[in-house]
């Protein structure tokens, strides 16, 4: 069995934002796309938590959505477990491959029906899953389930809104776990919550990769929550990753420019009085991304080469600087 | 020592609704001092908005204050008729909210909008108050500001928004500036940015700030002092240091622990159980009884009242000696 479960090469994805076609040929208008994702490679491990940070419009959520196949690629492709998930998944197979995901959302209100009765909500992945089971031992798993997650079997005649947000998304986790999957992408599952409560959250995901030996893709703009979270991390900028490395070896050593300058930003809790520099501009429109390295009009080291030449990522990190050694 | 810009004694709002009257508010008392920077966190419905509302005096009905007093600069403001407070309001107490968008007008020019609000509070022609937006845009880090104050709110992106609004809350140059989540739907480089300018903006003028925040990163960045808030109570106030190092409140010591930080590698955050209680249903006793490690009998019948135990700190917990009952 691989070290790696599921690994992205090369994924892009565009959308057209072009006027309708009319106006194009009245106005004179060139087709426009928005490249959300371009060019996104990396594998994600067995049993580990690989997290995806980025600030917004960087293409976070596009690759989540890409990977559970709520859209599709332009081009690349993601395999799990050696099965393309891409090309050629049909039938019995993909229904197979598909159970073994999930995917838990930002806010839970919103992915929970609200005219369902929270056993109705997560025991539709069994009814889609396990469609020989009966009506008696779904009941039981739903309450074991929902036991599982730091709620009460009794808990599941009620309605999502008779819940706080935290326990509304403790039943987005029953659900997600009802089919037994080993993957879960989560794209940004405490950023609606409180910081408490988001404590309860982020310790009752790790208990649970413990237990049932899941693995994360973690979406998150939080950088200490990531921290907190991830093996692996990737850092996004306009579509493209910057950098990827361990979670440790990134913190500690950051080399791209714009993971360091994300570090940097991050508010000083420990109140150690380290100065901080100043950070400079804001992310451009990923309609108009800037030619060569997508970060270049903000970065202190970006010379000539880095306003034309696209950097490839080679060795964990994608920046000429530091593949020039002038990092 | 000076007097203080603003001072709330014992502020107390309540929402008489169909099943009984809802305390949003009891007992919240404190002063910010020239040129200081009050943070005020806590967690969503912890009332720290509401506590920025009642300054303002901008609660809406049928919420009102029940008891308590404010006062800005010495007079009494919580009892103003409306025309009077909307002298007061954009004069004298500068606000910034969460969402620049819906504190601009999107069918106007971001000039006209600047002008408007300073011919209305100082006495100055068209092109001296244009004169003076436009070195304001400058100063909150607008580049080229000159052309771009005549570009409308949604030609900016959502920091540089955020910078107007800063620059609209200061330019009245006002005593005391309220803001709400000033930074909270920015990513975090811009969030450092604008929490730098509006440090320095503010240091440069003399103006206080009072900063609510749900962000204890923030709070650690740009604060004085801070109010931890619950249940519509202050539940601890001090000097930040001493408040992030060691929290006297079993709340806001949990509070700390509960944030995920970049240099500690915990395997588990700390986790306060539970959840905060709704306004109908506050327990008896101390609000944070339900949910404390240190609970004990007296917690669960007598209500703590925010009392000094050191010199400049006030907790509301039976945990400590001196405490008063609410």
């Amino acid at each position: 069995m691989s070290d790696i479960l599921l690994e992205t090469r090369n994924l892009t994805r565009r959308f057209d934002v072009s006027a309708p076609w009319l106006n194009r040929k009245l106005e004179g208008k060139e087709k426009a796309y928005v490249k959300a994702v371009t060019d996104v490679s990396f594998s994600v491990r067995r049993g580990e938590t690989f997290a995806l940070v980025g600030e917004s419009g960087s293409g976070k959520s596009t690759i989540a959505r890409m990977i559970v196949g709520l859209l599709e690629p332009t081009a690349g492709d993601i395999t799990f477990d050696g099965r393309s998930l891409v090309e050629g998944l049909r039938g019995r197979e993909a229904r197979r491959l598909r159970r073994r995901f999930q995917m838990i959302f930002q806010d839970p209100l919103a992915s929970l029906n609200p005219r369902w009765r929270v056993t109705d909500i997560v025991a539709e992945p069994l009814r889609v899953f396990e469609r020989r089971q009966g009506d008696r031992a779904r009941r039981a798993r739903v309450g074991e389930l929902l036991t599982l997650v730091g709620l009460s079997p009794e808990d599941g005649a009620k309605f999502p809104h008779q819940f706080s947000g935290g326990q509304r998304q403790r039943i987005a986790i029953a659900r997600a776990l009802a089919a037994r999957p080993d993957f879960i992408v989560c794209d940004e599952p405490t950023s609606a919550l409180d910081v408490s409560v988001q404590a309860q959250i982020l310790n009752l995901m790790k208990d649970l990769q413990a237990e049932f030996g899941l693995t994360y893709v973690f979406i998150s703009h939080n950088l200490q929550v990531v921290r907190h979270m991830a093996n692996q991390i990737g850092v996004l900028y306009l579509g493209r990753l910057a950098e990827v490395n361990d979670a440790e070896a990134l913190f500690a050593n950051p080399r791209h420019p714009y993971t360091r300058m994300l570090l940097e930003a991050v508010p000083d809790i420990e109140m150690t009085g380290r100065p901080r520099k100043r950070v400079e501009g804001e992310i451009p429109s990923p309609i108009d991304p800037p030619p060569g390295c997508p970060f270049h009009p903000r970065c202190p080291l970006a010379n000539e080469r880095c306003r034309v030449e696209v950097p490839p990522l080679l060795d964990g990190v994608a920046c000429h600087a530091v593949h020039e050694g002038r990092a | 020592m000076a007097d203080p810009i603003l001072s709330v004694r014992d502020l107390t709002v309540e929402f008489p609704t169909r099943h009984g009257i809802l305390t949003a508010l009891s007992g919240v008392s404190f002063d910010i001092m020239p040129g200081e920077v009050l943070g005020v966190v806590g967690e969503s419905g912890a009332g720290k908005s509401m506590t920025g509302s009642a300054v303002i005096g901008l609660i809406d009905r049928p919420g009102r204050i029940a008891k308590g007093e404010i006062h800005l600069q010495g007079e009494r403001i919580d009892n103003l008729p409306e025309e009077r407070m909307r002298g007061v309001r954009g004069k004298r107490i500068g606000m910034i909210f969460q969402d620049p968008l819906t504190s601009l007008n999107p069918l106007y020019r971001i000039s006209e909008q600047i002008v408007e609000t300073i011919r209305t509070h100082l006495p100055l022609s068209k092109e001296a108050a244009r004169a003076k937006a436009v070195g304001l845009l400058d100063r909150v880090g607008i580049p080229d500001a000159a052309r771009r104050i005549d570009d409308y709110p949604h030609q900016f992106s959502g920091g540089m928004r955020q910078r107007v609004v800063i620059a609209l809350a200061l330019c009245a140059e006002p005593d005391l500036v309220i803001a709400d989540e000033p930074t909270t739907a920015l990513d975090v480089s811009v969030q450092a940015q604008i929490i730098d300018v509006m440090k320095e903006l503010c240091a440069e003028t003399g103006a206080a700030i009072m900063l609510i925040t749900h962000d204890m990163g923030v709070i650690a960045e740009t604060a004085d002092r801070v109010a931890v808030m619950y249940a519509g109570r202050i539940a601890e106030i001090g000097p930040v240091r001493a408040v992030i190092k060691d929290a006297k409140h079993p709340y806001s010591a949990g509070l700390m622990g509960a944030i995920p930080r970049m240099s500690a590698d915990l395997e588990r955050l700390v986790q306060i159980p539970g959840a905060m209680p709704r306004l109908s249903a506050i327990p008896p006793g101390c609000p944070f009884n339900p949910r404390c490690p240190h609970v004990f009998d007296r917690c669960l019948t007598h209500r703590p009242a925010a009392s000094e135990i050191e010199p400049g700190r006030r907790v509301a917990c039976w945990l400590y000696p001196g405490v008063q009952e609410a």
